[in-house]
């Protein structure tokens, strides 16, 4: 009760009030009608499509080194893949317009790429560490080539998770809002941009009504996808450790292992150009921008010194986690229960809360952030001004990714274990404490702190909600870059380097904790 | 053993990152003593704390406050809670959206003993809803360094724009998601009129103008006169930006062009249904005060309304206030502009 309670207050209750704001002004149904509402739904569709076309392409080679080669490095590999995906837009949006000055659609498509290759790799990689590897090699052994022995053992083995990870990515992409909005200029637009000016432009919440509308129906499409390619994951493998599966790379392998590090090393082109700005100045090189990120930057733009609002960071992310991991976590145990209850019922009801979970992906900050004004206040407390809406935004954001990575490993937990404790006179209490929690707990870590990763990086919902006092670090680095002057700029990209910085240290102690588990997550 | 070495350890750090947590404290501190008279403003907002401390202690209001985004932004979410106020203040409506807010009754008559000292001048509303507290100037910059390097004449007015002399050097904002590009978008309509700017805007095409998004990428990547030195010398910014770009000589890089000018005013005013109106009428004077009127040209780069206001040492040379700009009428503005800005996007993707 407890997540769907939260969700219903803080996502479904907010939203459908500001899209029945749009219904009661009427002219919902003119503007579903409009030939550019569909026009925006198709160039929306068919972006996000080539989008994670280009992710799952580049991540797969990724995903071979990350899962199958055994060669120094591939630790360091795992934790900078993820690096890009915690950047602010703002940031990355203007690195890619230097690398393509005329990019247009290219540059949408590849930022968006750029994003989650770390998606489809992780969550790729996961499952094919695991994979036994015998059937490739018996099939190499009847005469199959390399290649055809891929195709006809590993990939069909994989095809779940990739299908999985792509309809995550196609999500992350439809909804994508800095990228297209500073990528596209005047001539590219998407939903997601399209209702972000209606509501915040032009106050027509008719229109934006209708597009969220649209884009509801999109999302929900993608998610029927992600749905149906989990449920044939589930069970079809037998899956080994992950020791048993990297060696050595051979001959033709080389060649993957290649492909890869050539996807590490364009990875790398945006983020060595960003720490390569945050050290020049016009003349030479200089440290003043790291120096200045004690101080509130040229003219006092900042409310707060640059480390305050990385603490800042560090707190809401922690607060955010802490919220995202009780209702995620409850309920992915609610819906393990619901899975094991016998009955169609159980099982449908289990699938509509799956699925309702993922939803805040697909829906627009901009449309939970003007909700909430003209809801909340009917809450005890008015929260609307509070400074704990920022973590609970991020909560939302980072739930659906701690259900998707929670749930496999709770399911994994062999029943007949808990029905043996419980036969010895373990009650419910002492059955999760002795069987499920040290069954879980690591991929728990891992988790929160995937969560916590997210919710550091995360720019949309926080920069509507930050109040001035509290900025993250994304937040500050915005307002930096919107100012003019030399030494504002340079610190905002040293504060990038900072980000950069405390993701990668996080993600090297999740890592850590995975290392030598032999559950699959998704991510 | 190692392997439980690592776990101890992870949690460790995972405790000293909790140990922040705020999830209980997050609420705000305990308020004692002064009455707290909620602003709601722009992301713009910046003021010196000693200002605002010294206010606090002469007046014993206590002024917390909200951003709540752009000028457009901030207008929308007021006019959407209207019926229960976020706020018992708002600044930073600004001339563009002021019809809206007060078509919407989102402002209630206050009439601020300060006024006479130069607001009046741009008041807006009989019954003294908003009050001036800033004016800012959207002009082209130019990069005069650019021009003395090619022997080339520097432009002054918008038809030099729309010549080949000039051509591909320009880059202005959407006027769809960016502010100043906006207020360039007005000024060429004040200038050329609702026949003629269409036309201008087709020769400033065919002129080579680049469009971008925001003003970040206009002036900190296209910009040549700027940090990022990029490659072209004519932007749309603020009257007040060549303040920002002084160099070691002690003379500006960049100059605005004075007849490119369009004015946005910026008004505060008391927000309707809000329990405290005579504090947040004392934060309207307040904002129109001597000591918080010195702070707006360092702190946020926009002119003083009220009259007699010291401005920072080289801002008279640097960047002084265009005397003869463009505006449009707010009601003209609210009616149009969307109208306005989907024909410019026809015009521009052709």
């Amino acid at each position: 009760m407890l997540p769907l309670g939260f969700l219903a207050v803080f996502f479904a209750w907010p939203v459908l009030a500001i899209v029945g704001r749009g219904f009661a002004d009427g002219g919902v149904a003119e503007a579903l009608g409009e030939s550019g509402t569909w026009r925006l739904a198709g160039f929306t569709i068919a972006q996000a499509a080539a989008s994670t076309v280009v992710a799952v392409l580049a991540g797969m080679p990724v995903a071979f080194l990350l899962a199958r080669v055994r060669l120094p490095g591939t630790a360091l590999v795992r934790t900078l893949v993820l690096v890009p995906f915690v950047l602010p837009t703002v940031v990355v949006g203007l690195a890619f317009r230097a690398l393509l000055p005329d990019g247009g659609v290219v540059s949408i498509v590849l930022a968006n790429a750029f994003f989650n290759v770390a998606v489809v790799a992780r969550t790729v990689g996961g499952l094919w560490a695991h994979l036994d590897r015998r059937l490739e090699d018996s099939a190499r052994s009847l005469g199959a080539s390399r290649w055809l022995a891929f195709r006809s053992t590993t990939l069909p083995a994989l095809a779940p998770a990739v299908t999985a990870a792509a309809a995550v990515v196609f999500l992350f992409c439809a909804t994508s809002f800095g990228v297209v909005l500073m990528l596209g200029g005047a001539r590219y637009r998407t939903l997601e941009t399209e209702i972000y000016l209606r509501t915040v432009q032009y106050l027509d919440l008719p229109g934006a009504a209708a597009l969220s509308l649209v884009q509801l129906a999109a999302v929900v499409a993608a998610l029927a996808v992600g749905a149906v390619a989990r449920r044939r994951r589930e069970g079809a493998t037998r899956l080994r450790a992950a020791v048993e599966t990297a060696r050595r790379p051979e001959r033709g392998e080389w060649w993957v292992v290649g492909v890869a590090l050539a996807v590490l090393a364009l990875l790398l082109v945006p983020i060595v150009g960003l720490l390569l700005r945050s050290v020049s100045t016009g003349s030479g090189f200089s440290l003043a921008g790291y120096r200045a990120l004690t101080g509130r930057g040229e003219d006092d733009v900042l409310a707060v010194s640059g480390w305050e609002s990385a603490l800042n960071s560090l707190r809401t992310a922690t607060d955010a986690t802490v919220l995202a991991m009780l209702v995620g976590v409850l309920a992915a145990v609610v819906l393990v229960a619901l899975r094991r209850t016998p009955g169609r019922l159980a099982r449908g009801m289990g699938e509509v809360m799956d699925a309702a979970l993922m939803l805040p992906l697909g829906v627009s900050a901009v449309t939970v952030g003007f909700g909430y004004l003209i809801t909340l206040n009917l809450l005890p407390g008015d929260l609307r001004t509070s400074p704990l809406l920022v973590p609970f935004a991020q909560a939302l954001v980072i739930i659906p990714l701690i259900v998707r990575m929670v749930l496999p490993v709770l399911r994994s937990v062999d029943e007949r274990q808990r029905q043996a404790a419980a036969t010895l006179g373990a009650g419910r209490l002492r059955v999760w404490r002795e069987i499920d929690l040290p069954l879980t707990a690591r991929s728990l870590v891992a988790a929160a702190g995937f969560g916590y990763v997210v919710a550091l990086g995360e720019f949309g919902a926080t920069s509507f909600l930050a109040r001035p006092d509290a900025p993250t670090l994304p937040v500050t680095i915005a307002a930096l870059i919107g100012r003019p002057g030399e030494l504002n700029n340079q610190m905002a990209y040293a504060a990038c380097a900072l980000l950069m910085l405390v993701t990668v240290l996080v993600v090297t102690v999740i890592d850590r904790l995975r290392s030598g588990q032999s559950s699959v997550g998704e991510f | 053993m190692t392997r439980r070495a690592r776990t101890v350890a992870a949690l460790c750090l995972a405790g000293a990152l909790s140990a922040g947590c705020t999830l209980a404290g997050g609420g705000g501190q305990q308020e004692q003593g002064p009455v707290t008279v909620t602003l709601a403003t722009h992301d713009s907002w910046n003021a010196p704390q000693e200002v605002l401390t010294e206010f606090e202690q002469r007046s014993g209001i206590r002024i917390k406050i909200l951003k709540e985004g752009d000028a457009g932004e901030l207008t929308n979410k007021l006019v959407l809670a209207k019926d229960d106020p976020i706020a018992d203040v708002a600044y930073g409506v600004d001339s563009t959206f002021a019809s809206r807010a007060l078509a919407a009754g989102v402002f209630e008559p206050y009439t601020s003993p300060e006024a006479d000292r130069g607001p009046q001048r741009y008041a807006i509303d009989r019954q003294h809803r908003l009050s001036a507290v800033d004016v800012g100037d959207v002009c082209v910059n130019i990069d005069r360094q650019w021009f003395a390097e090619r022997d080339l004449p520097e432009p002054e007015t918008y038809a030099d724009l729309a010549d080949p002399e000039y051509r591909g050097l320009l880059v202005v904002q959407n006027p769809a998601t960016s502010s100043p590009g906006l207020a360039f978008l007005l000024g060429t309509i004040a200038r050329y009129g609702e026949e003629g700017w269409q036309d201008y805007w087709s020769r400033l095409r065919d002129n080579g103008v680049l469009t971008v998004s925001g003003w970040e990428e206009a002036y900190t990547q296209e910009f040549s006169g700027s940090s990022g030195e990029g490659p072209r010398p004519i932007v749309v910014s603020y009257a007040s930006s060549p303040a920002n770009e002084i160099g070691e000589d002690g003379r500006p890089r960049t100059k605005a062009l004075l007849e490119t000018c369009y004015r946005q005013v910026e008004y505060a005013g008391v927000l309707a249904g809000g329990d405290q109106v005579d504090s947040a009428g004392k934060v309207v004077d307040f904002l129109l005060s001597q000591e918080f009127q010195a702070t707006v040209a360092e702190h946020m780069y926009v002119y003083p309304a009220r009259e007699g206001v010291p401005l920072p040492a080289g801002w008279a040379e640097a960047a002084p206030l265009p005397e003869d700009p463009a505006s449009l009428p707010s009601e003209r503005v609210e009616a149009e502009r969307e109208h306005w800005v989907e024909q410019w996007r026809a015009l521009l993707n052709q």
